[in-house]
């Protein structure tokens, strides 16, 4: 796996707009910025409704994945390229449950919107219509999905990846500050995770930093490239961006997304919780 | 600084101004609202902290706590920051000026 494999850039991004077996799905936290403007040809995927079951706290299951990939007419071997607002969060968090069923080529788009607004490129409010397909999704892949029993196992024996702000991290706040902070789990971090702002291995502009800037960044906080990994943050989405760097960039091999995260962890009775910054 | 009616207009249903810390304000070019900005909020380390997109009219808020604060702004008109320092919960309002 390299860079070239998982990530492509606004330049290609432009160029293959239009290209056959190429589908762009935008996936923003913000679920109306696509109908102000995106890609030519883009299609929209809503996160809330889309990739999250709509009762049960869950992400969605197979059967579910495959509907929806069929309904907007994603086919079992195209190259599907996300990319989003708010720094590809939610592109990433899509890229991770399409490589949790079984889709095999997909990338993000380096810097996502942001950089392609940025650099003045074309959007448009035309939605395009895609005939429906038969995709089959395969059994949900358990290697990159940590749940909370394995969670609360791995303190003090795995790497822990808190990839929240230090003022979540250290229970000062309890949830990104564009979001209203009223929630009812407690605040604080798992004992033991280390505390890597997914914001640090991003550029202001949204694209990612180079391999090497990575590899020292996760290093000098503490990481051990010799232990398997789970990361977290809130609700899973910006854990995805750094299960995507750990795991699709770096290469490390047993890296997990804990999508319960901190909304799950902080709820639970019994579990232990470590206050302030270390 | 806090709680002008115009203002909490800005806000969601139900926020609590006794409770929460918001930080709003408006990104500007010239005396002309900047839409489409990329406002960053920086803690007192220069820590990023959240991300969010001006509205049409130049409009951004975060939902912080009392302490310092780094507001910066990326936008195709140029770029600019302003710093807050809310002591209490409410409404503190701010102004960035980008070039």
């Amino acid at each position: 796996m390299s860079r070239e494999d998982v990530l492509v850039t606004a330049d290609w991004a432009e160029k293959n707009l239009g290209t056959e077996g190429v589908v762009f799905l935008e996936v923003d936290e913000d679920t109306t910025a696509y109908d102000g403007g995106h890609l030519p040809g883009a299609v929209k995927i809503n996160w809330t409704t889309e990739l999250q079951d709509p009762v049960r706290r869950d992400i969605v299951s197979q059967e579910q994945f495959a509907e929806l990939l069929s309904s907007k007419g994603v086919a079992n071997d195209d190259l599907v390229v996300l990319y989003g607002g708010n720094n590809n969060w939610f592109a990433a968090y899509a890229y991770w449950e399409f490589k949790l069923y079984g889709h095999e080529k997909v990338v993000l788009l380096d810097g996502g919107r942001k950089k392609w607004e940025l650099d003045g490129r074309t959007l448009t409010t035309d939605v395009p219509e895609r005939p429906g397909t038969s995709y089959t999704a395969k059994p949900a892949d358990a290697s990159i999905r940590a749940l909370r029993d394995e969670v609360v196992e791995a303190i003090g024996t795995k790497n822990l990846v808190d990839v929240r702000s230090p003022d979540e991290f250290s229970g000062k706040i309890l949830a990104p500050a564009h979001l209203p902070q009223e929630q009812s789990q407690r605040p604080g971090h798992i004992p033991s995770a280390i505390n890597i702002p997914w914001s640090k291995a991003a550029n202001e502009d949204g694209t990612f930093k180079s391999d090497e800037e990575l590899t020292a960044l996760y290093g000098e906080a503490g990481f051990d490239a010799g232990k398997s990994t789970i990361a977290y943050c809130r609700i899973g989405e910006r854990s995805s961006h750094t299960w995507f760097v750990l795991r699709e960039l770096l290469g490390h091999a047993d890296v997990k997304n804990y999508d319960g995260s901190w909304t799950e962890y902080g709820s639970l009775i019994g579990v232990p919780i470590e206050l302030g910054s270390k | 600084m806090c709680g002008a009616p115009d203002q909490a207009a800005l806000l969601p249903a139900g926020t609590d101004l006794t409770k929460e810390t918001v930080l709003a304000g408006r990104v500007v070019s010239g005396d002309k609202p900047v839409g489409g900005a990329f406002v960053r909020l920086l803690d007192g380390t220069g820590e990023f902290t959240a991300e969010v997109v001006s509205s049409a009219s130049g409009d951004f808020r975060f939902f912080a706590a009392p302490g310092t604060w780094t507001v910066r702004a990326l936008s195709r008109s140029g770029n600019g920051e302003a710093t807050l320092s809310p002591e209490s919960p409410g409404l503190h309002r701010t102004e960035i000026a980008v070039a």
